[in-house]
């Protein structure tokens, strides 16, 4: 049996049965990293010694017979954008490079409480900015089904970490889209959880109002685990909301009898990759099949969503980044004076598309064109809310693609932002909406490629996405678990 | 043609809370620089504010006892802008939903009153301290940052254009200090930097209801010094205007030295700073009942104070303004008053003996036993003591803290009188200024002030001089 093929589901109940230690299961992914890494580069920061350390403690308190969480002993890798004390965390960017933060974020601290040894950090979109992991300051990530294609972003590293068997679990972030559609793109389970259900504390901020931590997996159990640990009230969040955190454990006996399922008309679009809508709508004939009721519905603000968060998030993320100024922390370029400073160090610290986004964000909150631009974006946004509000008076799902196509090439769609945009075409209203968006495997294209369908839920039901997630994976034949990575020198691990 | 003086104020004021706005860090002035910081109050990625409740109390508080409209539901809002003494290139402020509108502070002005209008006041944060190697950010080989203050709530008021002149500024800014002392919102400590003041002026035809074009003045580090710059500044455009000249819209700064305003290099276009809602904070909800829990629980006021002092004391105004300005010699004459009844006399003596050894000693009031001045008071009332000696007691008592009954048993201070105690004092005086006593009986009467003199210096300053002046003049008219 190899460990790194387990999910995470599999790890904890061999852990608990002390059939494998902790320092075993990390020591699988730590060699798999060994063999893959190199081709894929999912990682910014390796964190080996650190795993195996926790895997020690972790095993050492468990052969003293202490009572540990199911998830103790099970290893993690975690988005560049998520504070770590003492462990450089970089956002993908020049500016923070070097930046060591002298405290947790909140979802890390409460996974080393659990004993979770952390793997590394993963790469990303610089700041989270982008759907490709290629606008990372240090290298782009690969797809692992097709090297030759992008792994989705922004959170590609932790995608590919998971769907390589690099890491069991991981945890990304999700803005408009940085967690589902890299999921989709590399065959995941990735959740978007409603807005203020995972603290934001300790999350390097690109869109404040819109950023949420959430789980990558192989599985919806094994997502389900990991929303476990990280849910909740947290006092230094006050976004965060103090809803009770239901028990999301995915159960082999789930059914869909008598679920609404609203398959909404804008995220089937005849314009999308004709096999991805073909997967989509054979899911839902399964979900029906089952006994669940569905219907068409449609959400005619989703045209708008895309140009209302093209100046939210921007917005936002010009503030956000403001204090990348070089006199605390961070990349400092030097300069004769205190503008020139500040000019040269966020002039040569930020890469292009951030540096966009800040130029857009800046134009939109000027005195002038507030009124026009960020304020209408806002008045959009209300709306779109209540379209989703409606919605859910007849539907518990709303479901569609998750993406318009399969996984693209690499540098296909770098030379043209808008085109890169509208790769999260459908990922970008749930957000704005802020509730909960599931990306599940659905299909596989004919080039091999995995296809994903996307779930919204109303608020705080993430527990109904991973159950139906959890429901549609039992019928999943059509896909193997993980690719088999064929190497560019022939071969494949 | 005659003008008039408008003018605005901005004031901004350390709420006296133990820590920061949107984190657990001390706001302890005074301590090692960045020591008392943290990822929040330091804007470390990824660090989010959470309201400090106290503040948001304490905010509640300054805008009632200001009688300005505390709104149910006020929003944060970021202010962008670069500088390096603000850790996330922004404030968080509140911008056109702020915690208070309206108000007024209603002043005194040699016997008038006036309602000073007020346009809002709002809840902040405070940005760090820079410390430059030169003159300026501009030019210096270097310059230090301390964070220790960035985070610390910052109250906002701003008055309506209202206040006619340098005088009536300071009149203002000295009963805001006065009232949001009393509150306990704010120790109002200028010289820290706790509570300061910028200005708007300008100038207009009298009687005109349109406002001219104005000036920004900052830089002034004393009540008096804000009259000081007003009143230069006001002449200055005055000058301007008559000499057929445009006010230039700019800010000027106070050169405390040279007495005058001088124009701040002026920024590359007006500065916007792309306000915001502050999207990691939600909207800030009261509660009706928490306003109304902390009105309830509202301390008295000075003005109420100094009303209360002359009808429930007799005061006179004067009196009444100097314990109510004065809180601390105020609450002692309060506590005093509670066990001497002589209100007027004790009045006499706070004002004035007691804050006399104060200020020579450099003690203050709160280090005084208000019972060891009563017991002060009643030996000199029982004639006990003299007034001379009372006075030397009161000072020993503020430097030592000694109580004058055991420091007249002690030193034996208690009163001389009686012809068994003075005549042998008087006789002998008599013996030896035979002059002295010759005059007298030739008729000069200043001679008998000198032997009086004579027989207190003897007496150690503890006998009447009335009494000894009757005695002297008997004696020596019995031969």
């Amino acid at each position: 049996m190899k460990l790194y093929e387990q999910t995470a589901a599999n790890l904890s109940m061999l852990l608990q049965k002390k059939e494998v230690s902790s320092v075993e299961v990390v020591q699988s992914f730590l060699d798999r990293i060994e063999l893959v890494e190199p081709y894929v580069k999912s990682f910014i920061t390796h964190t080996p010694a650190m795993a195996l350390d926790m895997a020690n403690a972790v095993d050492n308190r468990r052969v003293g017979g202490e009572k540990l969480h199911p998830l103790a002993g099970v290893p993690i890798a975690v988005k560049d954008n998520i504070s770590t004390q003492g462990l450089r965390t970089t956002c993908a960017s020049r500016v923070l490079e070097n930046y060591i933060p002298p405290y947790d974020a909140t979802v890390v601290e409460t996974i080393r409480r659990l004993g979770m040894p952390l793997l590394g950090k993963t790469n990303m979109d610089e700041f989270a900015m982008g759907s490709s992991t290629e606008n990372s300051a240090f290298y782009p990530t690969r797809n692992p089904w097709d090297l030759e294609r992008v792994p989705g972003g922004s959170s590609g590293g932790s995608a590919v970490a998971v769907s390589t068997g690099m890491a069991p679990l991981a945890l990304g972030s999700d803005t408009g889209g940085s967690i589902r559609q890299p999921a989709s793109l590399c065959g995941l389970t990735g959740l978007r959880p409603t807005y203020g259900r995972v603290s934001r504390y300790g999350l390097i901020a690109f869109a404040s109002s819109l950023d949420q931590i959430g789980p990558l997996s192989l599985t919806a159990q094994d997502s389900a685990m990991l929303m476990n640990v990280i849910s909740g009230y947290d006092s230094l969040d006050s976004t965060s909301l103090s809803e009770a955190v239901h028990d999301y454990t995915v159960h082999p006996e789930e059914d869909v009898k008598k679920l609404r399922v609203g398959v909404i008309k804008q995220n089937v679009s005849e314009s999308f990759d004709p096999q991805i809508t073909a997967a989509v709508m054979k899911s839902v004939a399964l979900l029906k099949d089952n006994g669940a009721d569905v219907d068409d519905v449609s959400l005619p603000l989703t045209d708008y969503g895309l140009g209302a968060y093209y100046l939210i998030a921007p917005s936002e993320a010009s503030s956000n980044l403001g204090r990348y100024d070089g006199v605390r922390y961070g990349y400092n370029s030097g300069g004769d004076n205190i503008e020139a400073m500040f000019s040269a160090t966020r002039g040569r610290g930020f890469g292009p598309e951030v540096k966009r986004r800040i130029m857009i964000g800046t134009y939109a909150l000027s005195a002038g064109y507030y009124d026009a631009y960020y304020l209408q974006a806002m008045k959009v946004r209300t709306l779109i809310r209540r379209d989703y509000e409606t919605a859910f008076k007849r539907f518990d799902i709303l479901v569609g693609a998750t993406t318009p196509t399969p996984a693209f090439k690499i540098g296909e769609k770098t030379e043209d932002p808008l085109q890169m945009y509208l790769s999260d075409i459908c990922n970008i209203t749930d957000a704005l909406a802020g509730v909960p968006s599931l990306s599940v495997p659905c299909g596989i294209s004919s080039d091999g490629l995995p296809l994903g369908m996307q779930l919204a839920a109303p608020p705080f039901r993430e527990g109904l996405l991973l159950k139906v997630a959890g429901f549609l994976e039992q019928n999943r034949d059509y896909l193997p678990l993980r690719p088999r990575v064929k190497l560019p020198e022939g071969g494949e691990v | 043609m005659k003008y008039e003086v408008v003018i605005g104020l901005e004031i901004h004021l350390e709420l006296q809370t133990c820590s920061k706005l949107f984190c657990s860090c001390s706001t302890t002035f005074g301590k090692e620089p960045n020591t008392n910081c943290c990822p929040i109050c330091l804007g470390l990625p990824g660090s989010l504010p959470a309201f400090n409740r106290r503040a948001i109390e304490l905010a509640v508080t300054a805008a009632l006892v200001l009688n300005s409209n505390v709104q149910l539901k006020s929003r944060f809002d970021r202010k962008n802008y670069f500088y390096p003494d603000l850790p996330k290139a922004y404030q968080i402020s509140q911008y056109d939903q702020p915690l208070a509108k309206g108000g007024y502070l209603r002043i005194e002005t040699d016997g008038n009153y006036r309602n000073i209008k007020l346009e809002r006041v709002h809840l902040e944060e405070e940005a760090g301290k820079l410390i430059h190697s030169g003159e300026s950010i501009i030019g210096s080989d270097y310059s230090l940052v301390d964070y220790n203050r960035a985070g610390i709530p910052l109250l906002e008021i701003v008055t309506a254009p209202d206040i006619t002149c340098g005088r009536e500024a300071r009149l203002f800014l000295e009963d805001l200090r006065s009232i949001l002392l009393y509150s306990g919102a704010s120790d109002c400590r200028m010289e820290e930097g706790s509570l300061r003041c910028d200005a708007n002026i300008s100038l207009r035809p009298s009687g005109s209801d349109k406002l001219g074009t104005k000036a920004e003045v900052k830089n002034m580090n004393s009540f008096r010094s804000v009259e000081l710059a007003l009143n230069f500044e006001a002449r200055r455009q005055a000058e301007i205007l008559v000499a057929g000249g445009t006010i230039t819209q700019e800010t000027r700064h106070w050169d405390e030295e040279k007495k005058l305003t001088i124009p701040l290099r002026s920024k590359e276009g007006s500065s916007d700073y792309r306000y915001f809602p502050e999207p990691d904070l939600l909207p800030l909800i009261l509660e009706d009942n928490l306003i109304k829990e902390i009105s309830a629980a509202l301390p008295e006021l000075p003005a109420a104070r100094r009303e209360r002092l002359k009808e429930q004391f007799g005061l006179d105004s004067s009196e009444a303004a100097l314990f109510t300005v004065n809180r601390s010699l105020g609450d002692f004459f309060e506590e005093a008053a509670g066990k001497y009844s002589d209100y007027k006399n004790l009045a006499k003596w706070v004002q004035g003996d007691l804050l006399y050894y104060l200020r020579e000693s450099g003690k203050t009031v709160e280090e005084v036993d208000p019972q060891q001045f009563i017991e002060l008071l009643a030996l000199l009332d029982a004639g006990e003591i003299n007034r001379p000696v009372a006075k030397d007691l009161l000072n020993e008592m503020i430097l030592k803290g000694t109580s004058p009954q055991i420091m007249v048993q002690k030193k034996g201070l208690g009163r001389i009188s009686g012809d068994e105690q003075l005549l042998p004092l008087v006789e002998k005086v008599i013996d030896e200024n035979p002059g002295a006593v010759e005059n007298y009986r030739q008729g000069k009467d200043k001679a008998i002030a000198f032997l009086v003199g004579r027989v207190l210096a003897r007496s150690g300053g503890r006998a009447d001089p009335g009494e000894v002046n009757q005695i002297l003049k008997e004696k020596i008219s019995r031969g």
